[in-house]
Order: structure tokens, then sequence, then C-alpha cells
């Protein structure tokens, strides 16, 4: 069977060379389906982190993606009016710079993420899976009323963010800088994995009474993977929202929360490369399928169907022959 | 009194009518083994996992090395020092063996917020860690999944962990469960040895290994101690032998 770090590469390479070959053949909506795969992918690394690893099946991790969009959206919206956004007596000015975006955007989905953790985390099982979505759901309504910046309709952001030294309009820059994102978040991800808190963290999903009897805590490990999970996955709504210049409550959808998980499973949970296997071969569904026909999910469910009963380890598992223990 | 390791006085623990645990008071001594047999249902693993955490007594006391625990986590009794082994395995079945005793030796090390540097390279855990698996005989599985181990070498291993985290006292739910006559016979070589490190309550099922090992043994019948003494005094006892033995007084 192929070894695992080769299907890896190959996934890291084919993500550069599409886009490559888009430009050569000036294909500029090739490189913003490929620049979507790529932003879902960071998305679902963060997930891998807390479902993959912790175990948590987190129904909520919409809210992160949502809350990273409306970071920038809200950000972005007072720069382009030239007005202020004042919070309890605090003016804050709007901004156009990727990386504060980014910043308030991790920051404030690690709080989130912290705070829903830290009540979420008390259940388990389907009780944690059902507080997530509920969560979800309050983030989703929230943003529907929310008519200081769209309620339903959204905003629109006219002219995308920008990165110091790049011009981050032209497609291919823009999708380098999200590419690069991915490699950090999967390095981080991968060093996360074989350091002291992936091994205990690990352990904490087979068997927390063990991790107990060592001295350690189960649920704080799990808060912390779960504040690390929702901070990447708010790093991805903001660039998501900036590859649209378009930010909706559709952000905080279930199903966008569901989508996560889906394309996790079809990569093979827990695995480094999982989420972008995943991620690419979802958009590619959605965009050749639902190309084809409207009813395009009938098709992704019969996929992941198979891949539950028959390939546990997702793709990465079928290639690499190692099936995935968990999930 | 004062050089008991591990110590409970008058655990009290009632599920609706039924006394699981009825005015326990046992203490261990530095080097010694200390049996709790009883049979089925006589309460040994209620009164288990209110000496180690996990379930609060109703009333009464655990102290360990003098200290008062009776209110400390589980996770905080093993931090000071209890270590405690399960009837049936729990352990890290996807993980190798290595990965299983390496938790034990983080655990121990009190530092598992670290985020970037190896564990497996880190000497301080892996050190521990093999010394372990040395003691126990599975140093040369180390790079073995856990699942793909026997059941006798789980029971190892369960030891192995416990020991990573250089304990004051160990706590063992039948360690000899499920193993053959050859498994029990180096289980109980082991555990021989380990009074030594630290003394040793064990809650086991396995006479001979009970007889062979033990310096008290206590037995507990509905959730009381109804004897208590060195193996001889267990043996001739006719309190003991009517309630648990089986045998005509």
């Amino acid at each position: 069977m192929i070894p695992e770090r080769l299907v890896n590469w190959v996934a890291l390479l084919g993500l550069l060379a599409v886009p490559l070959w888009a430009v050569v053949v000036d294909e500029p909506f090739t490189i913003t389906l490929v620049t979507r795969a790529v932003i879902l992918a960071i998305a679902a690394v963060g997930l891998n982190i807390a479902l993959g690893i912790g175990g948590l099946v987190s129904l909520g991790h919409a809210v992160f993606f949502g809350i990273g969009g409306y970071a920038m959206g809200i950000l972005a919206y007072h720069a382009q009016t030239f007005t202020s956004l004042n919070l309890i007596g605090l003016v804050i000015p709007g901004t156009k710079s990727m990386p504060v975006i980014w910043l308030v955007a991790i920051v404030i989905s690690a709080l989130a993420a912290w705070i829903i953790g830290l009540l979420s985390l008390r259940t388990s099982g389907v009780y944690f899976i059902m507080i997530t979505l509920a969560f979800g759901q309050m983030f989703f309504y929230f943003a529907i009323s929310w008519s200081a910046y769209g309620g339903e309709d959204g905003l629109s952001i006219y002219v995308r963010n920008g990165f110091p030294g790049l011009n981050t309009l032209v497609p291919i820059q823009f999708f380098g800088l999200c590419l690069v994102l991915l490699c950090v978040v999967l390095f981080l991800n991968a060093r996360l994995q074989n350091a002291p808190f992936g091994l205990a963290l690990n352990a904490a999903r087979q068997v927390p009474t063990r991790v107990e009897t060592v001295g350690l805590n189960p649920v704080r490990l799990k808060l912390v993977a779960f504040v690390i999970s929702g901070a990447i996955t708010g790093l991805a709504g903001a660039l998501f929202a900036d590859l649209n210049r378009f930010v909706s409550p559709t952000m905080f959808s279930w199903q966008l929360s569901g989508e996560l998980i889906v394309l996790i499973i079809i990569g093979g949970v827990g695995r480094l490369y999982g989420p972008v296997i995943g991620a690419c071969l979802f958009v590619a569904l959605e965009h050749w399928l639902g190309g084809l026909t409207e009813f395009w999910h009938v098709y992704l469910g019969l996929i992941l169907l198979a891949i539950v009963l028959f390939a546990r380890g997702g793709i990465i598992g079928l290639l690499t022959g190692k099936e995935g223990a968990h999930v | 009194m004062s050089d008991a390791i591990l110590q409970t006085r008058n655990l009290k623990k009632r599920f609706g009518a039924l006394a699981a645990t009825d005015d326990v008071s046992i203490d261990l001594r530095a080097g010694e083994i200390h049996a709790i047999i009883g049979p089925n249902g006589a309460g040994k693993s209620t009164l288990i996992a209110q000496i180690c955490g996990g379930l609060a007594p109703d009333s009464g006391t655990v102290h360990l090395m003098g200290r008062d625990v009776t209110q400390d986590s589980t996770a905080d009794r093993a931090r000071a020092g209890l270590a405690r082994t399960f009837q049936i395995s729990a352990l890290a079945m996807e993980d190798t063996v290595l990965e299983n005793v390496v938790l034990g030796a983080l655990g121990a090390s009190g530092r598992p917020w670290q985020f970037w540097t190896r564990a497996l390279s880190d000497r301080s855990l892996t050190a521990i860690a093999e010394a372990a698996l040395e003691r126990v005989g599975l140093i040369d599985q180390r790079h073995m999944r856990c699942a793909a181990l026997s059941h006798g070498q789980r029971r190892q291993l369960e030891v192995a962990v416990a020991l990573t985290l250089s304990p004051k006292a160990f706590v063992m739910d039948e360690p000899m469960a499920g193993l053959g006559a050859e498994g029990s016979h180096q289980m109980t070589a082991l555990l021989d040895q380990l009074r030594a490190e630290a003394p040793i309550l064990l809650v086991e099922h396995d006479m001979d290994a009970v007889f062979a090992l033990a310096d008290r043994i206590s037995v507990l019948v509905y959730g009381k101690v109804i004897a208590s003494g060195s193996v001889d005094e267990i043996r001739s006892s006719s309190t003991v032998r009517v309630a648990y033995l089986g045998e005509e007084a």
C-alpha cells in the first residue's frame, strides 16, 4: 500500500499544481475553487484536533467559522464606511488589514470556544453533540436578527482586505496566502499531536479513567483542545469571508458544521491530511456533481455511506491500507 | 497507626437499602501487601472507588501519607502518590506500549501543557517509562500496539503504568484476573518485589496468590470487615470459613 507520507505530499503538491496550471490557461474560477477547498481544509484541520484527537464530536463548529467571518465583516464594514465600532465605551476603528483581522478572529473564536467548551464538556456523547448544536443555532439566529450588520441579508465587503506586500485581489496571490496558512496550521497540528499534550489528549479520548489515574484532568485537556480547535476554525472563517467578500448568517448554519464533519470523515478522522483530502474531494464533488444535478447531496450521501461502511479510515485509510481505529 | 501510608477510617457508603461499605477502617503500612478478599458483591470495588476517588463516601475519611484526601479528585490522589491498576485493563489500545507508559510518566511530571516538543523524544519521560517496562518485562514489546498484546501482557502493562508514578502506595484491583497458571506465577513474583517500593492494597480472587503474597488479609462480607489478620489467622478463623471459604465450621 502507499505510505501515508506520500499521500500527504501528493495532496499538497496537487493543491499547488492545479492553481498554477489555472494561471497558465487563465482559468481564475478554478483558482477560486481551490482556494475555497484550502480554506475549508483549514477549518476542518481545526475541527479535526477536537474531533480526531480529542474525540469531541462538535456539531457547532460553524460558530467559530461564523465568528471569524463576522470579525472580518464588521471590521472591514467600518473601514469601508469610515465609521468606528463602539463597544461599551470603547471606540474601535475598522480595518482592512488581514493580519489584524485574523488576530481578532482567532482571539474571539478562542474565547467563544472556551466558554462553549466549559459548558458543553460537562456532558459527553450525544448530549455534547446536542449542546454544541444548540450553541450553533443560538449564534445563527442572533446573526439573522443583528440588523446593524445586515441581518439575514449579510454584509458585503467591496474590496478584499489587504496583506502587506501582496495584491490580494489577484486570485493566485490570495490563494498562496491561504495555502501558506494551511501549511502553518498543519505543521502546528503535527507538532501538537506528537507533543505531550497530544499524547495525553489522545489517551483522554480512548480511556479517560486512565488519564485521571495518572494524575491528569481529561476534561481540561479536552477544553484546551476545543479552544485551539475553535481558534483555527475562526481563522478559516475570516479567510472564507474574504474569499467571497461577503458574510451572512449561513456561515453559522448547522449544515456547515455538518459539512466540516463529513469532509473529515471522507478524508480520514484523526489523520493529519484527512481534512485536506476531504475538503478537496468535497469541493470537487460540489462543483462537478452540483453542475450536473441539483440533488448532488444524494451522491455525496452515497459516497459517505460507502466510506463509513467499507473504509473506516476514510480515503487516506483506503490508500494507505491502515484502517482508522477510531470514530 | 502513624506509620500507615494509606488509611480509611469508618468509611460508609449506602446505595438505597444496601450498605455497600459498612464502617470500613483498614490501613496499609510501609513494606506490606494487605489483601482484601471477599465473595462477589462484598463491596470490594465500591471500597476501591472510594479509596482512589470517583465515588464519595457518605461518611468516613481516607488518609494518604497522613493527609486527608477524602475530598480530593482521582487525579489529585494520583499526584499525591496513589497508583491504581484496574480489574479490566484501562489502556489506550490504539497507542503503543511505550506511549501508554509515557502517559504515566507525563502524569507524574505534571507537565502535559507542552505543545511543541516530541513526547517520545523527551528523555525525562522515556527513561522513566522504559525503566518501568524493564521492571515488568515488556521492554521488547515497547513499540507494539497495545491492542496486539496478550491478555497477560496487558496486565503487566497496567502495573508498569502504575510504576511510572513512583507511587507511595499501590491499589491493585485483581491483577491476576484472567491469567493462567504461568502468568499468575509471574505476576506473583513481580508483586512480591514491588512491596519494597511501595505497599500494595491488593484486591484479589486468586487465593493461592493471596496466601503467597499477603502480609495481612482483611475479609470483606456485605460491606463489612469481618476479620483481619495474618494469613494463618485468616486461614484458621472459623468465621471466615463459614462466610467466605464456604466450609462448614
